[in-house]
């Protein structure tokens, strides 16, 4: 039973989270990807027609929704009932880097200290969740993919472009953990 | 019912993504600064796997759940935008330590305050649509 409660190596949850390609196209046929379901969400909330998506486009996206509803479902089982509720074994090169960052809290998945609704008119709260947020969707559609449809789908496929979109991820979050969010986390 | 199978392989992915802690704001930052092999590790591993799935699935020409053959579409290659929206891809995964799928996945274990990154990445989502014509690709 431990198993099921502590937290999974790499070399079980990756080659299981790899198993996700073969099941999506088995399934569905189609190809295994979470971002392109941001532009159902759009296509149903936004009453307007562009190129990226039209307004009754998400009727036929639909078995994306549910998928989507399903990794948060899935979140639900995990968080609540599959957890052992101790701290992750994090490296301790990045916790001191963080501590001298003001983080303290490197109890649960998040910093408390930021991802807390009563800091929500901090700006360092704002722009790391909202701002942040606007990246990882504005990003994800203009290089066509996000780490599941490019990293994972994209080079199991050898697709030049997922590796393109891949290095750039790394540039951009190697440029933001080094040296923006520092001084983001001071604001 | 047709879709309950993608529900199901949604709950198994949300599931996984929490066990394998990839939906955690300090692994994230553990990989962008190089301190852990930890992400790198469930990555490749990932893509090896799936590597290895889809030279099966062409080579013995699997079906899929239907019968109908499996169909591999290529990533269109457009430089300048994989490379420039990866980039900013890059800024929002280390700000929020989530990627798209990590963000439903914490929503639902109790991290409600995430639903900000979701509002953020689908106003990034519609901005990208409305400025598509426009941009470098």
């Amino acid at each position: 039973m431990d198993f099921i409660f502590s937290p999974w190596p790499w070399y079980i949850s990756g080659p299981l989270i790899g198993l996700m390609v073969p099941g999506m196209l088995y399934i569905g046929n189609k190809p295994f990807g979470v971002s392109s379901t941001l532009r159902s969400v759009c296509s149903m909330c936004v009453p307007i027609n562009v190129d990226l998506y039209r307004k009754n486009d998400w009727k036929k996206d639909i078995w994306n929704l549910v998928f989507l509803a399903g990794i948060l479902l899935g979140g639900a089982i995990a968080g609540n009932f599959l957890n052992s509720g101790n701290p992750l074994p994090l490296d301790e090169a990045t916790v001191e880097r963080l501590t001298s960052m003001g983080i303290t809290d490197f109890n649960s998945l998040l910093p408390q200290e930021i991802f807390n609704w009563n800091e929500l008119f901090t700006l360092r709260t704002f722009i790391i969740t909202v701002i942040g947020g606007f990246f990882v969707g504005f990003g994800a559609r203009y290089a066509g993919g996000c780490t599941s449809g490019h990293a994972i789908m994209g080079l199991s496929m050898f697709q030049l472009a997922s590796l393109i979109a891949v290095v750039g991820f790394f540039i951009g979050g190697l440029l933001m953990s080094y040296f923006i969010l520092p001084t983001i986390l001071t604001l | 019912m047709k879709y309950a199978k993608f529900l199901l392989l949604g709950i198994s992915f949300g599931i996984l993504l929490i066990k394998a802690e990839v939906v955690s704001w300090f692994r994230i930052q553990e990989m962008f600064l190089f301190d852990s092999f930890h992400m790198y590790g469930v990555i490749g591993s990932a893509i090896v796997v799936g590597a290895i799935s889809i030279q099966i699935i062409k080579k013995f020409n699997l079906k899929s759940i239907d019968g109908e053959p499996i169909v591999l579409k290529p990533k269109p290659l457009k430089k300048v935008g994989n490379l420039v929206g990866g980039i900013c891809f890059g800024f929002g995964w280390a700000l929020t330590g989530a990627c798209p799928a990590p963000l439903f996945a914490l929503t639902g274990a109790g991290y409600s305050i995430i639903v900000l990154a979701i509002i953020g990445a689908t106003i990034g989502t519609f901005v990208y649509g409305l400025l598509q014509k426009h941009l470098p690709h």
